[in-house]
Order: structure tokens, then sequence, then C-alpha cells
């Protein structure tokens, strides 16, 4: 993969990456106890996501949230979940071969995505803990930032290879609107 | 003659020559020249032949209002028909043809069109191609769709790319002119996030050739101050080459942008459609000079007055030496200014007023420009070109006083707002008498969702031509803007300038006042659809009142250009006919684009690959590199069949399926939709979703069911395994796992919210794999892991085990008749799997199969299909189904529905198995059954059709489903389908379970 520059984005899959989906009343105590633990992260609010080094929670609704995990942990997790939420009422089924996850890495990530999805992705409004449930083009997507400069984006795992080929062609260098840049230094 | 000036062409940079052709012959331009620029300026003033009489046109404008000059542009892969020359910026390389004509632009032979004119009026095919009624279809209608048309369409497909993109901002400004700029200053200013959008390339708008000192500076360092002080605003954005196309509710608008129009070949998107959301809009969008309608107004050289300055000025081309100016007010005096400041000779100003006193006016004469009064054009001398004018009283009938030699006709009427954007999504306008144009009426803008205007036109858009008035109304717009979106303006005060006061106008509708019939039938209105005065004041003789229906009869303004010179002339022409004020006949409907934007750029990144997308399983390369001849299945792609070289598709289907009877087969089941329903109210809920008991399934065990809607129509079916006492997976249908997906989410959350159940679609998370035949569990068994055993996992019994090493639920059910296993794995797994099946499998004789030979054997089996034997009417009784409709449920969807007395009528239509009386005889899918008299149509009653029809490769006969009025109590009948004039299938009515009746093969 080579060094991103700010007229790249590298997009890579991320094959390894684990996903559960939760759902449950996100403001029962117990299960948002059992979903911080876990992920080592702080509950996320309405569009929010919060991941740190590929572990984390992305709010998708008011009553779920998809846990992000190394794909090694999500036996163990579900596990615990059996185990410690046996009696509260909530669905947590692994999703991982259900779902591809991209890595966009470079400072243009943002302008790639607003060739498809409809959301406001100037800095100012769309910034590091925030997630987008939402679409790119013609198909259902998720994305939220890990860094700065990269996002992740989630889709269904049978439309891996359109987004892939998607992403590609948004990404051509030179394409760049070079629009979203004008707000980066007044966020 | 039209040629380059040698001095002059503030756009053009002489340095830079460019090459390009026209119809073939090699001409040179320079960097900064339009097409339509460098044509003039190469002495080329045809550039086209009208659409309907094949008249010779030339350019008349000099931006997007151009309603002649398009042209065929490029060659190949890169061609694309009626191309504006006034908005195509000139590259090394262009080549353009002209467009309309046959054989040359030079010598046309559709031009016979224009000596028939007379029989040729509005209306005329409506009148003349009516009878006799065939002949429209064969003769009429291919004659004149191969007549009409202006450019050629494209043979290859497009070479170039084309995007989208999203963008937010509070304040939206389109256009880039001195009022543009004023507007997004202030806005700027005030903190709002400006994009600020400019078709051309280059900022100014008119105030490059018009312009007058702003704040002291002269208007370009005004101009380039001007944009400094915006680019030094992060806020702001400023973008050329880009135009806003169109106006919608909510603060949505499009814009156009031209990325690489000027760099042919570069590896950039050719076009990006800006998909913006902004909370205010301001239109500066300038205003379009009108046309005056005199006989042979029309003729090469005939341009608009501000035109002719623009080519002058910023292209520094002469539209021939000698140009007589012909106006109804004062602002045409610039260009008899311009002209002989450019060394040029302007012979006479015929103003069609009966005085002419003001500043401008005074200036042209003092630089000894012959000002006559009171006169008009009587009519234009010339045929490919201009070559003079006749001069008439503008109060009479056209009698000639005088003739003048001149190349060039600089014609105005005045200037109308362009008002397209702010009437796109419905700002009302309003009558200004003294200007004689529509305006916008800021008291009725277009409304948002808060009931608050959210489009506000600034400086000549809004009406306000003079310099002065223009930047002031600009300036307030702007404030106006910031402040609808929260932000607070700074103090300053607008940028002043001296404005030349003008005299008034005097509204002139048709020059000379009285003119004739013959003079009026060359009188053009619409250039482009070649619509002309008689025309319209025919169409109000023979009653159309209306202006849209005129609009329609005549065809005024439906071309390209919408009209942008002839809607005001149309509608004054039409008012005079109806003896109506103008404002009383109204306007036509502006509707976006506001000029026609690329296919390219609305198709954006959908072509090609990604033209639509395509669902494909973990397996799908397998079968792509193994013969797989596909089908669309929802948005998936699935093998119907595996073809082998050198064989049919029909003769794969037949081996297949044989196949699968003897030894086993093997189906990628992955696109089953999968629903994992979970909570302490599942079992409550699924009972009132499906029409049979789910609650009574005991873990570990499946169970068929069906769903209808409230209507009681049946519309997904599937197999339910309980996985334990709070959790279920229903199975959905291919295509309707989304859409049941959606259905329970909507029950759930807007009906039945109380039950504690959730719902996840897991559609994806497993691939499924269907084992299927005699050997089915020899072959398990040799993948090993777990017990498949009959005892172990009897038919509809699921267990949850290991298969060569990877972990597997399998369920025991069958969609084929035969010993079957559906083996869910992970999806990321699914290709091992696959693979490991065929290699288990290989000794026992195993091929994979497809959706066709899926469809065969359930039909066999009588299983029915959704989307076959249901098209949205069907409920499951019609389907015999009736054993999984729960009589003990006290309610379920679609329960109420099915007691309804239609729907528990006996002889409604119900399912049958047909036998045809000849065995190969394979009824067509669809084809009606028919029985009884005929009715007065002359036809038998239609008593049902054909549901599924197939060859059946395991009875060596054809079998087919029907819904059959009664069908379920007329066994043995023998029914006729009539499937041609001649021919009539018989078929005998029989149990619709054709094969292992007992099920015997499926239950060892």
């Amino acid at each position: 993969m080579s060094e991103a520059t700010s007229e790249t984005v590298d997009i890579s899959r991320l094959s390894e990456r684990g996903m559960i989906t939760v759902r449950g009343d996100l403001t029962s105590v117990d299960l948002q106890y059992q979903l911080t633990s876990l992920a080592g992260v702080d509950m996320p609010s309405e569009r929010e996501a919060k991941v740190e080094d590929g572990r984390g929670l992305v709010w998708m609704s008011p009553d779920e949230v998809l846990m992000v995990l190394p794909k090694s942990d999500v036996e163990g997790v579900l596990g615990t979940f059996r185990e410690t939420l046996g009696a509260i009422h909530h669905l947590a089924v692994d999703v991982s071969d259900a779902r591809a996850v991209f890595e966009l890495k470079g400072p243009k990530w943002r302008e790639v995505i607003a060739k498809g999805a409809p959301v406001d992705l100037s800095p100012k409004a769309f910034a590091l803990g925030q997630m987008r449930r939402t679409r790119l083009g013609q198909v259902a997507v998720a994305f939220w930032m890990t860094e700065p400069d990269t996002a992740e984006l989630v889709c269904f795992a049978s439309l891996a290879e359109f987004v892939s080929n998607w992403l590609k062609m948004a990404a051509k260098a030179g394409s760049f609107p070079d629009y979203l840049k004008e707000y980066k230094n007044d966020a | 003659m039209s040629t380059r000036l040698a001095a002059k062409g503030q756009l053009i940079d002489r340095s830079k020559p460019i090459a390009f052709t026209f119809n073939g012959n090699r001409f040179v331009g320079y960097q900064g020249d339009t097409l339509a620029s460098a044509l003039l300026a190469n002495g080329q003033t045809l550039v086209g032949r009208s659409f309907k009489y094949h008249r010779p046109r030339g350019i008349v404008a000099s931006g997007a209002e151009e309603p002649n000059a398009l042209v065929n542009l490029g060659s190949g892969s890169r061609f694309e028909p009626n191309q504006r020359a006034t908005t195509t910026e000139l590259f090394e390389g262009l080549e353009a043809k002209s467009q309309n004509h046959w054989p040359s632009l030079e010598f046309d032979f559709g031009a016979i069109n224009a000596k028939l004119s007379r029989f040729l009026p509005a209306g005329f095919y409506y009148k003349t191609f009516i009878h006799p009624r065939a002949a429209w279809k064969h003769i009429f209608e291919p004659v004149i769709r191969q007549s009409a048309g202006l450019g050629a369409a494209p043979s290859k497909p497009d070479a170039d790319r084309y995007e989208h993109f999203y963008a937010y901002v509070d304040v939206l400004i389109v256009g880039g002119g001195m009022a543009g700029l004023t507007a997004a200053l202030e806005a700027g200013k005030a903190g709002a996030k400006v994009l600020l959008v400019e078709q051309t390339s280059q900022f100014g708008g008119r105030s490059l050739v018009d312009g007058d000192a702003i704040d002291g500076a002269p208007v370009d360092e005004w101009i380039a101050q001007t944009l400094n002080a915006l680019e030094a605003m992060p806020n702001v954005t400023l973008r050329k080459r880009m135009m806003g196309t169109g106006v919608y509710d909510h603060g949505y608008a499009l814009a156009y942008e031209r990325v690489a129009d000027h760099l042919p070949g570069a590896d950039l998107p050719r076009h990006r459609l800006w998909r913006i959301r902004a909370r205010q809009i301001i239109a500066a969008t300038g205003a379009v000079e009108r046309p005056l309608a005199f006989a042979g107004n029309d003729i090469p050289g005939v341009m608009l007055a501000g035109a002719v300055r623009d080519y002058v000025s910023l292209y520094g081309v002469s539209p021939g030496d000698r140009t007589v100016i012909v106006t109804n007010n004062d602002d045409a005096y610039r260009t008899a200014i311009a002209l002989r400041e450019a060394g040029l000779d302007v012979p006479a100003i015929i103003d069609a007023r009966n005085m002419s006193t003001g500043a401008l006016a005074d200036q042209a004469r003092a630089l000894g420009i012959r000002v006559e009064v009171g006169r008009g054009v009587g009519k234009v001398l010339g045929g490919k070109a201009v070559t003079g004018v006749a001069i008439s009283p503008q109060a009479g009938e056209g009698a000639v006083i005088e003739t003048i030699e001149c190349e060039c006709i600089a014609m105005s009427g005045g200037w109308s707002p362009v008002v397209h954007l702010w009437s796109h999504c419905g700002g009302k306008l309003t009558w200004n008498e003294e200007l004689a144009h529509f305006r916008p009426d800021p008291e009725r803008p277009p409304t948002s969702a808060d009931g608050k205007g959210f489009v506000i036109c600034a400086g000549s858009a809004s009406g306000a031509l003079l310099s002065d008035e223009c930047l002031a109304d600009a300036f307030d717009a702007g404030r106006k803007a910031a402040g609808s979106c929260g932000f607070e303006p700074e103090d300053s005060v607008a940028p002043q300038t001296d404005a030349i006061a003008e005299q008034f106008l005097e509204p002139v509708w048709i020059m000379p006042q009285g003119a004739d019939i013959s003079l009026r039938s060359k009188a053009f209105l619409d250039y482009q659809n070649d619509v002309k005065v008689s025309d319209v004041q025919l169409a109000a003789r023979e009653g159309y009142e209306s202006v849209e229906h005129t609009k329609r009869y005549t065809t005024l303004g439906m071309a390209t250009d919408q009209g942008k010179l002839s809607n005001i002339n149309g509608l004054a022409i039409l008012a005079d006919a109806l003896n109506a004020p103008i404002p009383a006949v109204g306007t036509t409907t502006f509707r976006p684009p506001y000029t026609p934007i690329s296919m390219g750029s609305i198709a954006g990144e959908a072509r090609g690959a990604l033209f639509k997308p395509t669902r494909k399983t973990a397996m799908d390369g397998w079968h792509a590199e193994n013969g797989a001849h596909w089908e669309p299945v929802g948005d998936w792609r699935r093998p119907y069949t595996f073809q082998r070289a050198g064989e049919s598709i029909s003769a794969s289907v037949t081996r297949e399926i044989l196949n699968t009877r003897k030894n086993v087969g093997l189906l990628d089941a992955s696109t089953l939709g999968k629903l994992l329903v979970k909570g302490p109210d599942a079992a409550k809920f699924l009972d009132l979703l499906y029409t049979n008991m789910m609650s009574s399934l005991k873990p570990g065990r499946c169970r068929y069911g069906l769903m209808c809607n409230e209507n009681g129509f049946l519309f997904d079916d599937g197999v339910v395994a309980r996985i334990d006492e709070q959790t279920f997976l229903c199975h959905t249908t291919s295509g309707g796992s989304d859409n049941v997906h959606g259905w329970m989410e909507e029950w759930l959350q807007t009906e039945w919210w109380d039950m504690q159940v959730y719902v996840a679609n897991m559609t994806e998370q497993f691939a499924q794999v269907a084992v299927v035949g005699p050997h089915a569990r020899k072959v398990l068994e040799k993948l090993g892991g777990m017990d498949v055993s009959k005892e172990a996992l009897p038919f509809m019994g699921f267990a949850d085990g290991e298969l060569a090493g990877i972990p597997a639920r399998a369920y025991r059910i069958s969609f084929s008749g035969e010993l079957s296993y559906e083996i869910a794995v992970p999806a990321t797994r699914g290709l091992e799997f696959w693979q490991a099946c065929l290699a288990a499998g290989a000794e026992f004789g195993m091929q994979p199969y497809g959706t066709e030979a899926l469809h065969v054997m359930r039909a066999e089996k009588g299983f029915i299909m959704i989307g076959d034997e249901t098209d949205g009417t069907v409920i499951p009784q019609d389907l015999n189904l009736g054993w999984a409709v729960s009589k003990k449920k006290e309610d379920f969807i679609g329960k109420r529905a099915q007691e309804r007395s239609y729907l528990t009528a006996p002889d409604r239509k119900q399912l049958v198995g047909l036998l045809t009386e000849d065995p190969k005889t394979v009824l067509p899918d669809g084809a009606h059954a028919v029985e009884g008299p005929p009715q007065d149509n002359g036809f038998a009653s239609a008593i049902g059709h054909v549901t599924s029809t197939y060859y059946s490769p395991s009875l060596d006969r054809s079998i087919a489903m029907a819904l059959i009025k009664g069908g379920s109590g007329r066994m043995g009948d023998t029914l006729e389908f009539p499937v041609s004039k001649d021919v009539t299938i018989r078929a005998k009515i029989v149990d619709p379970v054709f094969f292992d009746k007992e099920g015997e093969r499926q239950n060892v």
C-alpha cells in the first residue's frame, strides 16, 4: 500500500474486522456497562462513532449499536453477552461476514464519499466521533472517522466488489472537486 | 463579412493561436475565444439551418441564450450534438459541424420548406396528418421523424466519465457578475458559508463590457479587488464553468460543472453535477436582451445589440464593416458607440421611438452617428447574409423610405431578467410596464418548509437594470440572505457607481407596427423552432387563448433554448391578438435545466460496471469460472445453469435435474433471506405475521410459513426454524428479504411497539448450500463432523455442528422432493465449504445445479413460487395452501381480509396441475384458458392462466400449473388454451403434484 499523499486516497478492505450487531434498550445501565467495558470506549450518542484502534461502538439507530472489534474476539464477546445479559431483552449477533469494511486513508477521503453520499462532509459538520448511516450512490453504507485523515465505510458483503470499484473510481487522482478543503482551517 | 479586429479583445490571448475545424475547413482562433467568436473571427456568419424551414442561420447572441449556433461537436466516442457555439470554449483540435442540412450548409435541399412555408403554418401537422388513421403510424410519423431533429445522435459509447458531488452551504449564489460578486461579499463578510458559481470561464458578467467605474475604480480593477477579497475568505468558494441549472424544493439546487470540456482527453471527469443544499439561494443571473420582430430578422448578420459589442470588446471581433442599430431603448446606443470606437462604421441608428434624447443618444450623435427616430426595419435584405436594410416608418405598414447597405444589424427590444431559477420552485412574477418585462415579485418568492422564501434575485435578474440600482439591489440581497441564515451583516455601504441615466423604453412587438402578412410571416419570434409572428396570430385566431396551449400548438419556446429570446415577444404578440394586457396572458412555466446538461452528468458514475449494484454470493467467483449462465434474482446474480462446453442451455438444465434426482446436486442457496427474530414476544409476533402457527414450533424444528398483507394476499413464503424459546430464524424469498425485514420493522415500530422483539437481517452472514439427491447424506457423512442420520436429523429438523471442519447449521428441508440438506456456514467460508462438498461428492456423481433446475424440480413437486403462482391478488387458499392458514389463531395479518365474501367465493381461480394432451407440447407461460360461447368481442371468456410451465425431464413430458376459475372442483376436465390464431392447446386438469405424490424420496 502506497503512502497516502494529499492528492490520493488509499482504499483497502479490512478483512480481519469483526462486527457484532447489538439491539436493545441503549439507555439500560447493564447493557451500557457491558458494551463500554468490552469495547473499551464510551457509549456513543446519536450519530456518533467511538472507535479506537479497531475497537469501539458505532451508533446505528435508537436501539442498535455496531460493536467493532478484531474478528478473533467475536466469539468470546458474544459468550460474555450471553452470560451477563441473559436476563435483559436484547439481540447480539455476529455480522462480521455479512458486512465489508473499507478504510479510506488520505485527506481527500471526504470528497470521495461526498461524490455519493448526501451528507455534509465539511470538517465543521462532520468530525472525528461522528457517523452517518446513509447511501453511497445506489447502495446502503455507514461510515465514520478513525483519525483526522482516515475513515471507515461499511456495506453489505455481497456488494463489496461494487463498492470497491465505486470508491476507486471516485478516488481517481486529480478528480477531486477540491471543495471541502476550503473549510478545513476554520473547523 | 465578420472578421478579427487588430485591437480589442480583453478575453483573448493573441499569443496563443488555436487551430480548429468547422465543416472540415481549418480555422484559427485564440485562447479565450468561444467557438462562436472564433467562427465570426474567421468570417463564418452562416452556422446552421433552421429546424422547420431550413433557413440559413447565423450567430445571434453571445451567451447561453443563443438559439441558432448549435453544432455537432467532436467525433467518435467524443461526439455530441446540439452544442452551443457561444458557450463552447475553443480548444486545440476542436471539430465542429453544422446541423440540419442536406447535402451541405451552403446548399440545403430542405430549404424547399421555406418556399412552402405558407402551407406549413402552426398546427400544420395536426391538421394534415389525421386521415387515414393508419397512415400516421406507418407513413407520416416515420417521415416526420426523419426530417425532424437538429444534431445527429452519437453512434459510439461516451469515452468520458462523469460524477456527482454533494455540497451543503448557507448561501448559494448563481452568477458571477457584479451583482453576484457584490452579494457574495456581503454574505461572506457576515460569516455565511457561500458558494458562488459562474457559468462562463470568467467573472464579471456584462460589466466586463458595459461596466461603469465602481467606487472610483475602473470596473476591471473593482472585479479583481472583489475577487481577491472573496478568495481570502475561508467561508467563500468561487467556481467558474459551473451553471446553476435548477432550483428544487427545500433549497435543493443542481449545478452543472464543466470540468474538462475545454480539456478534452484529460483524465478528469468531464462534467460534475453538484447536488447542493442551500439555506438561501441568490439568483444573480442577469438579464437577456430581446430581439425585435421584423421581416428577415433571422438572416445571418442580424444579432442582438449587446452581443455585437460583446464580440467587439471581449473577443476583438468585428461583426461586419457596417452595422445598423435597430432599437426601442437607449442601451443599444452603447453598441453604436463601441463599434465607432473600434473604428467600424455605423451608418444609422434606427430608433422606433419618436424621440431620442438620452445621454447615450447625445453621445452617439456627438460621434457623428446618424439617428433616425420613429423609424423601424421594413425588411432585411439578403439571403445567406445581410446585405442591407430597408427602413420604414415604425407607425406605418412597411413602405420603404430608404435602403441602407450593411453587413450587420444590431437589434435591441429591451432586456428581460433571467427569472428561471426564481420560477423553478414557484416564485411569482410581476409585469414592469416601464421596462416591458416580467421581473420577480419579491413578495411572492418560492417558499421552503418553514413557509419563508428561499430564493432572492439580485441585480438585473430582479429587474434592476441600471448599474447603480443593480449594485444596491445585490448588496441588499447578500445581506438579506446571510441574515435569513442567522448571520449578522457587517455595517457597510453598497458599492457606488455613476450610472448613465436612460430614457424610457417604448415597447415594440412588431416592426413596423402595421406590418402586413408577407412581413409578419418573415418576422421570427422563436428562431430555434421557426415560429413567426404570423403563427402566434393564427393560433389566437383559431381560439388558442391560453399561453400554455399556444406554446404547444405553435411550439413557441419549446426548443432546447426554452424560448429565452422568444418568450416575452411571443406572449406580447398573443396578448395583442387577444386584445388583452400582457400580464393577463401570463408566462409559460420555466423548468430546469436552465440550459441543457449532458446525459452523462445526470447518470454520474452509474455506467458500465457501476450501472447497477449486483449482489454476489461467496461462491460467485467459482460459478463464473464454471460455466454459469446468469439470471438476475432481486439484486443478486445467480447461476441459471452451469453450462458445459458444447451444451445447450436446455440440455444443461435437463442434465442437472436428472443428475440431482439420480445422484446428488449442489445448489448455492445463499441468496435466501435470513431474518433473525428474537425476544420474549418473538413467537407471538410471528403468529401475527405468518398465517400458520409458529408459537407451537419446537426448538430444533422447521416449519414452512406464509406471509400475507393486510388484504389477505400472499407475498412471501419460507421455512422458519426455531433456534430456542425466544429465537427464530425466518427464511424469505431471495428477492423479498429486504422487503420482509422492512415489513417486520414497520409492524414493530408503528403498531406493536410494546412487543419485546428485535430483528436482524442475517442474510449475508451465511453462505447456504443445498445438498440434494439420493446420495446427499453420503456426501455429508463423508465431509464428517456431525450426525446427519435420519434419526439425529429428521425431515424438517435442523442441527448445529461442524462439517468439513467448518461451523455449520444443517437444515433438513427440501424444495425438490429429494433427500435434501441446506447447510449454512459463515459466508467467508462459503467457497471453502462449496469446494469441500464438490470434492466429497465427486464419487457420488455430484454436479452443481442452477435456478432453472430448482424451478423445474419444485414444479414437478407442485411447490409454488412467489411471483409465479402469486401476483398480488392470490390468497393461500387459492393455492391449496389452506392447511397453512391457521383456523385456531385469534388473529394474523390478512385474517379478516380473507373472510371477505370475494375471497371466500368457491369459484375463485385455484391452483391446478395441467397435462397437455400431447405430452411433448409445452404450454406457453401465461397462456389463457377460455371457455363458453363467444362474448360481444368475439372471444370466449378467459377462465384462468398458466403460472408455471416446463418440460419435466423427470417425467419426460410437459407439466404446467395454472390458476383456473373453480379449478379445484374440476379435476379431469379438459381445457382449451388458444395460443395463436390457428393453434389451440388442450390440457387436462390434474393434481399439481406431479412427482412422488407420497413424498417418499425426501423422507428417507
